[in-house]
């Protein structure tokens, strides 16, 4: 025991199968970053630092999802050594882009990229860290909102629940004054059933919403599946529209798979 | 020591985006076996986008490394404008750059204060480094904002952004909005040449290779966007023909592929390729910069790169000020795209090197067949090389030391292992 009548809390930052993207958002949060470092102890990031310190820790940042035998036993590791673990990012909270080769083969997609397949050792699926291990808090986003990031972080060291709304992204498209572009220019967006957190930063450019935060908890997917219809939207469009960065989420999943079959 | 078996396992490589591990075999000082392991788990991603429309792959593709997004978005729609024979306005392409150039300064300045100064400092991380440095990482973390600002004003959001599209953009900035950021990259200007300066005062090892620098090159600019495709060693080709001349091997120990030069080998991409493939196209003060730093082309110490890094930063800087200085929006934020069958190869330059992508398209715009060549499958081959050379020179050195120096040589190369982290871990196994 040091003689700091409060020891800092011990975060690590660990990563599956993604892009990093998540992870550099602490990064990227460059006015904030020195302050959260000076209230916490980061104790293991190795895409930052080449100091690493084992656990327990107090905080698990994860980013990815499962996709090899290795991480399955890994997360099992990460979750054994962590007080509380927060995913971050759609790849941990739904499988990320890379759940698209759970509807295929996935022998065919290693073939496709690789020219020599028995080297290469994976999963069939890509799920996410949900299915292997409890998890306490899941941040949404492809990438997480790094204001988002920091807030979780605050809240955990105040020892409160973090302000993450889980309304649709609609309610900011109105906060921010967008246009809705649905209808007035007729352009299918998935911002009713997407959870809020980007700032709806696609109708602010003029495009509509691809969904890239996730469904927010009561998605209505087939309300909005008749209105893309209406919009002159094929079948094959629909499904391509759900199933993209959270395709594996079970209500994008279910629209996709819908539209697929019609 | 000599007869001694030792093995020395470092957990893990940090401060590179990547999973991977280094395997390194001396018998004496002689090194038998070098392998750069990369355990980063595949995601299939040209295999997925079969099928998938193309408007649909700059979005999709730049979800294969959060570092640098805007390189996938930038070679995937310019590859489809090929394929569906669209002309971009020259507006369009110009902020194309500045877009590009506001990555280009994110990405320089993270590898260069944060990712590779605490090696030649001596510090575990940028972090630890503020301890005693605070002005200095206070100032690279500004200068990184800097970056990440053009990237949000033109792209929504730093990672990942949005407006990209084949034919221009969703939506383009206006006049007032860009000019804004005068005050800010002549700030960025100023540091970026105090960065050169800072950087080449750094101690580095004598080492130098005999490369093969593979980079674009643009008769009028320091080429970013696109160019012919030209090597030290007489390559010159349009990316059209990137693949009669390159050729990809999957071994074993990686589940990335390795790139070679036809007939030749290894080959190295990135910001040294560059910088001396294209010295005379830097402006002018970027190459005062580097002469006064001691950088002439043709640079061959990898360990100088991160001056070459700081060089281009001042390069990214006073581009992005130009362009910003000279912005009128396009007449039309992009051209409407007709589907069309076709095939179209794109090759642009991300931060850490060349990044080529192929797609062939149907007759409704879907996409039959991908592929993807990111520069660190470019340089796996070449960070090898240089392992094997580097490490015969250590053989006699404590394996602490040896080893961060080994650390410190992939380091040089910024790779982007599939864009992720960890678990580079290092085995100096003495026979």
């Amino acid at each position: 025991m040091n003689s700091e009548s409060k020891r800092k809390p011990r975060i690590g930052i660990f990563k599956f199968a993604s892009c990093d993207g998540c992870q550099l958002s602490l990064l990227d949060a460059e006015d904030e970053l020195l302050a959260v470092a000076g209230a916490v102890e980061i104790a293991y990031f190795p895409e930052a630092s080449r100091a690493m310190l084992n656990g327990p820790y107090d905080i698990a940042l994860v980013e990815g999802s499962i996709t090899t035998h290795h991480d399955a036993e890994r997360i099992q590791h990460v979750r054994r050594q962590s007080k509380m673990l927060v995913t971050i990012g759609v790849c941990a909270t739904s499988g990320g882009i890379q759940a698209l080769r759970n509807w295929k083969d996935v022998t065919e997609f290693i073939r496709v990229v690789y020219a020599t397949p028995a080297f290469i050792s994976t999963l069939k699926s890509s799920t996410p860290i949900a299915e292997h291990v409890p998890v306490d808090f899941e941040l949404r986003g492809c990438p997480i909102n790094k204001y988002q990031l920091i807030e979780l972080i605050s809240a955990a060291l105040a020892g409160r629940k973090p302000n993450i709304p889980t309304y649709s992204v609609c309610l900011e498209c109105k906060r921010r004054g967008n246009v809705c572009v649905a209808v007035a220019r007729g352009t299918a967006c998935m911002g009713p059933v997407t959870q809020a957190g980007c700032g709806a930063i696609c109708p602010a450019f003029d495009r509509g919403c691809y969904g890239c935060f996730g469904p927010m908890e009561s998605a209505n997917t087939a309300s909005l599946t008749s209105q893309m219809r209406v919009l002159g939207q094929s079948d094959a469009e629909i499904s391509r529209a759900f199933r993209s960065f959270s395709a594996w989420a079970w209500q994008f999943r279910k629209a996709s798979e819908e539209s697929e079959h019609v | 020591m000599t007869g001694h078996t030792r093995t020395i396992r470092v957990e893990t490589l940090a401060r590179v985006e990547g999973e991977g591990a280094l395997h390194i075999k001396l018998h004496g000082d002689r090194v038998t076996d070098v392998k750069l392991r990369i355990f980063e788990p595949p995601r299939f991603f040209e295999a997925f986008l079969k099928g998938r429309h193309f408007s649909e792959a700059a979005d999709i593709t730049a979800r294969i490394c959060g570092i640098c997004p805007i390189a996938y978005q930038m070679s995937a729609v310019h590859a489809m404008e090929r394929a569906l024979g669209i002309r971009i306005d020259p507006a369009v392409r110009m902020l194309r750059r500045l877009f590009y150039c506001g990555e280009w300064i994110e990405s320089h300045a993270l590898h260069v204060y944060m990712l590779h100064a605490p090696d030649f400092l001596g510090y575990a991380d940028a972090l630890e480094m503020a301890r005693d440095h605070k002005a200095i990482v206070e100032q690279a973390l500004r200068l990184k904002k800097i970056g990440n600002h053009i990237v949000r004003l033109l792209g929504g959001r730093e990672i990942h952004p949005i407006s990209a599209v084949v034919g221009g953009f969703y939506k383009t900035p206006t006049k007032s909005v860009v000019r804004e950021l005068v005050d800010d990259l002549q700030w960025a200007l100023e540091i970026s040449l105090a960065t050169v300066k800072l950087v080449a005062g750094f101690e580095f090892p004598e080492f130098e290779q005999d490369y093969e620098f593979v980079a674009l090159t643009h008769p009028d600019e320091y080429a970013v966007t696109e160019g012919r495709l030209v090597s030290n060693r007489g390559l010159n080709i349009d990316a059209a023909e990137y693949e009669d001349h390159f050729v990809e091997q999957h071994l074993k120990h990686s589940n990335a592929l390795h790139s070679v030069v036809r007939g030749r080998g290894s080959y190295l991409v990135g910001p040294m390729a560059r910088f001396n493939l294209n010295f005379d196209k830097l402006p002018a003060m970027a190459r005062e910069a580097a002469k006064a730093a001691g950088l002439a082309p043709p640079v061959k110490n990898p360990f100088r790169s991160i001056v070459v890094r700081a060089v281009e930063l001042v390069f990214a800087c006073a581009e992005a000020l130009r362009i910003v200085r000279d912005y009128e929006p396009p007449a039309k934020p992009r051209v409407e795209a007709v589907a069309r069958s076709g095939v179209g190869q794109a090759i642009t330059e991300a931060p850490r090197g060349i990044l080529y992508h192929r797609y062939a398209l149907d007759e409704h715009g879907l996409i039959l067949a991908a592929k993807i060549v990111p520069p660190t499958s470019q340089n796996q081959k070449r960070i090898e090389d240089d392992l094997r050379e580097f490490a015969a020179q250590m053989a006699s050195w404590p394996i602490e030391d040896a080893t961060l120096k080994c650390e410190q040589a992939i380091r040089n190369y910024d790779p982007c292992i599939s864009c992720a982290t960890h678990f580079l871990r290092l085995e100096v196994e003495h026979e």
